[in-house]
């Protein structure tokens, strides 16, 4: 085999349109918070657990929206629930979280 | 009082202005240049945020107006400064002169067709906010699509933007898309809708519960960025390129419509009636007030105020206020001239 020469990488182009709808469409379901969300990243802010894991609620929550499995990314999640105080949007975080891990275990 | 204020535009500023100063006992003369009246806003649906008629205001403003000379279809072909008025001549012959003159002009929507990247004009499936409004009040459109599944909206075409010649903000598109994306979300229940934004400024009474709507009821996906090109498939739909910037990746999107917001820009069919009555220019291309936060329907001529979008963007009601205000802003003017006669 060789290992010189040219490859093609895969383009990171989101194809939005071919996006699947459905795990994001029953998180809507479970927590009717998950649309309203407008990407402020004050939960990120406040998470202990964010400056040592990279967790972020607002990565998740769009990663979800982009059809995307974030399974992983919750697993520093800790539910101390300071995302919930701080949300201005009211979400439910502490629901959404629990709702994710729910959909993405079945 | 026998004194004539002649009000000149026929939208909704010029008909709100028209009422008031006929209840404060005045004979005002309406000069509209086009056939009927009611503005932009007669060929509009509704109204944000609480979706009610346009048409039913126009109707209510026409009400409120009885009894008021009016010209349709007639310009102001030149107006002279006299000692204590203006004279105007008409397009249709007649001479009036004038105490007072009251300015509603209104504004212009920036031609889509100059943002090319759009291809308003050129790909069968692109349209702008005022051509979706008048398909939503009901006139037929060949570019709607029978049955779409994906419907986009692009949010600032030609405002915000100093290459299209406007720094400045529109201020109500941003609500009207959510209008409008709420209206076409119920016409086609099953299609997604996409509002493509920069920033969404949403600074009216109840326009963020507006959002809010939009967003959990209506599963509208709100995605910030630009679109910076179109392109048209092989069948005829649209492909749009632009940036997912909250996520930080490119975004391709295959439309079946796509909805550009196009800004208010200044009226460009009043510039020589400004000139022949000596009017300035604000550094955004519209008509300058004497300033632009005690005194913004004063303009820098005595006895000229304006009324509405023809001094900068401006939402309905914020029109029909500032029309109120200018019509008193008029009665007080002559009646302070009356008392120095």
């Amino acid at each position: 085999m060789t290992d010189f020469g040219f490859t093609l990488s895969c383009s990171s182009t989101l194809d939005l349109g071919k996006v699947d709808n459905d795990k994001f469409e029953e998180l809507c379901r479970l927590e009717p918070g998950a649309g309203v969300c407008i990407g402020c990243g004050s939960c990120s802010a406040v998470c202990p657990s964010a400056r040592l894991s990279g967790m972020s609620v607002r990565k998740v929550l769009l990663a979800v929206r982009r059809g995307r499995n974030v399974r992983e990314m919750l697993q520093c999640c800790m539910l101390c629930g300071k995302c919930t105080i701080v949300c201005p949007r009211g979400i439910n975080t502490r629901n959404l979280i629990l709702s994710i891990c729910k959909l993405y275990d079945d | 009082m026998n004194e004539i204020i002649v009000v000149i535009g026929g939208g909704i500023a010029g008909m709100e202005a028209v009422g008031t100063l006929l209840s404060l006992g005045h004979t005002p003369i309406l000069i509209e240049a086009g056939p009927k009246l009611g503005g932009h806003v007669a060929s509009w649906h509704k109204l944000f945020p609480d979706l009610s008629s346009a048409g039913e205001l126009v109707s209510r403003l026409q009400e409120y107006m009885k009894g008021a000379n009016i010209f349709l279809g007639t310009r102001v072909i030149s107006l002279n400064r006299l000692a204590d008025g203006y004279s105007l001549k008409l397009s249709n012959g007649m001479v009036i002169n004038a105490s007072a003159i009251l300015l509603t002009t209104g504004f212009q929507l920036f031609d889509a067709s100059r943002k090319e990247e759009y291809g308003y004009g050129v790909y069968d499936h692109v349209i702008t906010n005022s051509d979706l409004e008048a398909w939503l009040a009901g006139r037929a459109d060949a570019r709607v699509p029978k049955n779409p599944e994906h419907i986009g909206f692009v949010h600032c075409v030609g405002s915000r933007d100093i290459k299209a010649c406007n720094s400045q903000c529109s201020k109500v598109c941003c609500a009207t898309a959510i209008k409008q994306a709420i209206e076409i979300k119920e016409k086609f229940p099953y299609a997604r809708v996409y509002c493509f934004y920069m920033d969404l400024r949403l600074f009216g009474k109840k326009y963020e519960d507006f959002y809010v709507n939009a967003q959990r009821d209506y599963g509208i996906q709100f995605i910030r960025g630009r679109v910076s090109e179109v392109g048209e498939t092989r069948d005829g739909a649209l492909q749009i390129k632009a940036e997912d910037t909250l996520s930080g990746k490119p975004l391709k999107l295959r439309l079946d419509l796509l909805v550009l917001m196009s800004g208010i820009v200044r009226n460009d069919s009043i510039r020589e009636l400004s000139l022949m009555a000596g009017l300035e220019t604000d550094s955004d291309g519209f008509l300058r007030s004497v300033d632009n936060e005690y005194s913004v329907v004063e303009s820098n001529r005595p006895g000229i105020f304006f009324a509405g979008a023809c001094t900068g963007p401006k939402t309905v009601p914020e029109t029909i206020a500032e029309a109120r205000s200018a019509a008193l802003s008029a009665h007080r003017y002559l009646q302070r001239t009356t008392i120095i006669r």
